[in-house]
C-alpha cells in the first residue's frame, strides 16, 4: 500500500492495487487453473449449470420430436421468444467486443484485467443467440439453404433480405470474436505448458499454445496482427446489431419501420452487455479474490458507460414516441397507445422502469463503488433489456395495420425451457472457460506493471 | 554440419526488460544479426534495438479484405443480376445498396482471416520443437525472464567471446543451447 495521503475523491481508483511482479501476477492467474483445481464451489456452480444444459437438450429434443407448435408462436405473432432471446443474447456478446477491441484501439490501460473474460462470455452469448434463429426455421436440419452454395436447384439466398444479412453478419462476429479471443490466448497457454505439473496439462496446453516462444519477432507480427483484428472487430460489431436493427426496421411494419434502430438497438446491446459483465465480474472476483487485479475503477468505469448507453436508450424511446406523435401516422400512433396501455403494457412499463428509471441512481458514487448495488442494478438493466426486446417483437406483431389480423401471443412452458436452457449452455461453458483457461491475460497485465514501473520511474 | 557442431548457440536471460533491451542494442552494434529475444511481453522498442523490419502483416490484410469485399460482391451481383435474375416491380436488378452489408461483413471475415493465418504462418507455427526449448530455464521466457539469444550461425559468433560479451552486459545465466 502506498504511504500518500488520503486520495481526493475525484482521484479514479488504481486499476491494479497490490504491487505486483512479473512472477507474482503469473503465479496468482495461472496458480487459478493449476493450483485451485476443481473446488467445490465450482463444482456446484457447474452441477447447476449442466442441470440447465440439461433443460435445453430436453426442450430442443422435444422440438425436434414434435415439432415447433410446443412454443407459443403462431400468426400474427410468428417471432415470439425466440427472436426475443436471439435479440436479447447477441447484444450481451456486444460488450466483450466492445471491451477488447474499441478500449484496445482507444488505449484504455483498464480493460487488460477484464478483457479476456468479457470475450468469452461474447464467444457463449454467441453461442446461445445461434440456438434460436436456427430452431426457430422448423426445420432445423435445412439452415444451410441460408448459405449461398452450388445446388441442383440453382437457388442462391436472396441477398436482398436482411435476414440473410444477419446470417453472414453473425457467421462472422462469431468467427472473428472466437479468432481474437485465441490469439490473445496463445502466450498465456505458454505460460501454462511451461507451468503445468502434469504431463497431460503440458501436453494438451502444449498443442494450443503452438509452440509459442515469446520470440520478439513473433511478438512484433502478434501486436500488430492484434492492432488490426481489433480495428476489423470495431466496425463489426457496430454492423451486427446494426444487421440485427434490420431484421425489424426495413420490414413496413408500425413501431418497427423506424431510423432510430440501428444506433438505438447498438447501445442498447453495449447496455445490456456490459450489465452481464458486470453480473460475471462481481462473483468471479469474490471467488477468486481478484479485488486486487479487478478493482473499483473498473466496476465505476462499467458503470458509466452503461449509466451512458443507457442514457442513448431512453433517447430511443423517447423519439419512438416522438415520431409516432409527430409522423401523424394512426398506426405508428396506436402502436404507441398500444404499447402503454394495450394488453402488453406491463412490458414496457416494466422496460421503462427497469431501463429508465433504476439504473439513474447510477449517477451516486456510493451505488457505482457498492458491489451489491452495482449487482444489483445490473440485474435489474438484464431483465429490462430482455422486456425491451419483447416489447419490440411482439407488440408490433400482435397488432398491426388490420384488426381482423390481431391476435395474442402467450408463451409455452417449452418457451421458458428454451430460454432458461441456454442459462445452462452459457454458464457450462463459462465455468469450464474459469477452471481451464487464465480468465485474466496474464501477458498483458505483465505489459500493464511494465507501464506502471515507467510511470514510477518517471514521476 | 556447421562449425559449431551440435551447439545452436547461446541464450543470455536478463531480469528486466530496460537491462535486456540495452544488451540487445550492444550485441548489434557489436556486429551479431542472427539475433533474437524471447520475453513473457511485448517490450516496446525490442524490434528496432533488434533491428527487425517491417511485418507486411498490414498488407496482407489488406489484400484479405479487399479479395473478401470484391468477391462479397461478385457474388451476390452474379447470383441475383446474372445466375437468377428475379424482376421484382421492375427494380434494378443490380441493387448495389443491398448488396453493402454482406459485402463489408466478408471484407471483415477474409480480412481477420487473413490477420490470423498469416501471424501463425508467418511465424512458422505451430512448431512443436525449438533448440531452445532444450535449456530448462527457457521456460521462464513465458513467464517473469527476457532472453537474448544469439544463433552459432551468425559469423561473428564465437563460443567463449560471444557468451563473455552477454555476461559482461549484465546477463544472470548464460546458456549454451543444443540443437
Amino acid at each position: 500500500m502506498t504511504s500518500e495521503p488520503e486520495p481526493r475523491s475525484e482521484a479514479p481508483p488504481p486499476v491494479l492495487l497490490t504491487r505486483h511482479t512479473y512472477t507474482s501476477i503469473t503465479d496468482k492467474i495461472a496458480g487459478i487453473v493449476l493450483r485451485e483445481g476443481t473446488g467445490r464451489a465450482w463444482l456446484i456452480a457447474f452441477a447447476v449449470s449442466l442441470a440447465l444444459f440439461g433443460l435445453l437438450a430436453v426442450a430442443i429434443t422435444t422440438l425436434l420430436y414434435v415439432g415447433i407448435g410446443i412454443w407459443g408462436v403462431n400468426m400474427p405473432v410468428a417471432w415470439g421468444f425466440a427472436i426475443v432471446n436471439f435479440v436479447w443474447w447477441i447484444g450481451i456478446g456486444h460488450a466483450g467486443t466492445l471491451i477488447s477491441a474499441i478500449l484496445h484501439l482507444l488505449r484504455q490501460g483498464w480493460r487488460q484485467s477484464i478483457n479476456r473474460f468479457a470475450e468469452a462470455m461474447t464467444i457463449f452469448a454467441v453461442m446461445c443467440a445461434g440456438v434460436f434463429p436456427l430452431l426457430h426455421l422448423g426445420r432445423p436440419q435445412f439452415f444451410y439453404w441460408l448459405l449461398p452454395y452450388p445446388n441442383t436447384m440453382s437457388l442462391w439466398p436472396q441477398f436482398r433480405s436482411p435476414l440473410v444479412w444477419d446470417v453472414f453478419a453473425v457467421a462472422t462476429y462469431f468467427t472473428i470474436s472466437l479468432v481474437f479471443w485465441y490469439v490473445g490466448l496463445i502466450p498465456d497457454l505458454a505460460t501454462l505448458r511451461d507451468r503445468s505439473q502434469s504431463r497431460i496439462g503440458r501436453a494438451v496446453y502444449g498443442v494450443f499454445a503452438l509452440g509459442w516462444r515469446g520470440s520478439a519477432r513473433h511478438w512484433q507480427r502478434y501486436e500488430i496482427a492484434y492492432l488490426l483484428l481489433a480495428g476489423l472487430a470495431t466496425p463489426l460489431v457496430v454492423s451486427v446489431h446494426t444487421v440485427v436493427s434490420f431484421d425489424f426496421s426495413v420490414a413496413q411494419l408500425p413501431g418497427w419501420h423506424s431510423t432510430i434502430f440501428p444506433p438505438y438497438f447498438v447501445a442498447g446491446a453495449i447496455y445490456s452487455g456490459f450489465a452481464m459483465v458486470v453480473v460475471l465480474t462481481i462473483p468471479l472476483r469474490a471467488a477468486y479474490g481478484l479485488g486486487d487485479i479487478i478493482t473499483e475503477r473498473h466496476l465505476q468505469n462499467m458503470a458509466k458507460i452503461m449509466l451512458a448507453t443507457g442514457l442513448v436508450v431512453t433517447y430511443g424511446y423517447a423519439i419512438e414516441a416522438f415520431m409516432a406523435w409527430y409522423s401523424d401516422n394512426p398506426y405508428e400512433r396506436y402502436v404507441q397507445w398500444n404499447r402503454l396501455l394495450g394488453p402488453y403494457g406491463w412490458a414496457y412499463w416494466v422496460t421503462l422502469v427497469c431501463n429508465v428509471g433504476i439504473p439513474q441512481i447510477l449517477w451516486l458514487q456510493r451505488v457505482r463503488r457498492s458491489s451489491v448495488g452495482l449487482f444489483a442494478v445490473s440485474l435489474v438493466v438484464l431483465v429490462g433489456m430482455w422486456f425491451e426486446r419483447f416489447v419490440i417483437v411482439v407488440e408490433s406483431l400482435h397488432r398491426d395495420f388490420l384488426p381482423s389480423s390481431w391476435g395474442i401471443y402467450w408463451p409455452t412452458v417449452w418457451d421458458f425451457a428454451t430460454f432458461f436452457g441456454t442459462f445452462g449452455l452459457f454458464l457450462t461453458f463459462f465455468m469450464l472457460f474459469v477452471r481451464f483457461v487464465p480468465m485474466i491475460s496474464i501477458a498483458e497485465m505483465r505489459l500493464l506493471l511494465e507501464e506502471k514501473e515507467e510511470e514510477r520511474a518517471v514521476s | 554440419m556447421s562449425p559449431h557442431g551440435r551447439l545452436w548457440g547461446v541464450v543470455a536471460e536478463f531480469e528486466s526488460p530496460t537491462r535486456l533491451l540495452v544488451a540487445a542494442h550492444r550485441v548489434r552494434e557489436a556486429g551479431y544479426r542472427q539475433i533474437d529475444a524471447h520475453v513473457p511481453f511485448p517490450v516496446e522498442g525490442l524490434p528496432e534495438a533488434l533491428g527487425f523490419g517491417r511485418t507486411g502483416i498490414p498488407f496482407l490484410v489488406l489484400c484479405g479484405a479487399l479479395v473478401g469485399a470484391a468477391g462479397g460482391y461478385f457474388m451476390e451481383w452474379y447470383g441475383m443480376a446474372i445466375w437468377y435474375p428475379l424482376n421484382v416491380g421492375g427494380r434494378p436488378l443490380n441493387s448495389w445498396p443491398m448488396f453493402i452489408p454482406i459485402t463489408f461483413e466478408l471484407a471483415v471475415l477474409v480480412g481477420g482471416l487473413t490477420a490470423f493465418v498469416g501471424l501463425i504462418l508467418l511465424n512458422r507455427l505451430p512448431m512443436p520443437y525449438h533448440p531452445l526449448f532444450n535449456v530448462p530455464r527457457f521456460a521462464r521466457a513465458t513467464q517473469d525472464r527476457f532472453f537474448l539469444s544469439v544463433e552459432s550461425s551468425d559469423p561473428r559468433f564465437e563460443r567463449r567471446r560471444t557468451a563473455e560479451l552477454l555476461r559482461d552486459l549484465g546477463a544472470t545465466e548464460v546458456s549454451e543451447v543444443a540443437r
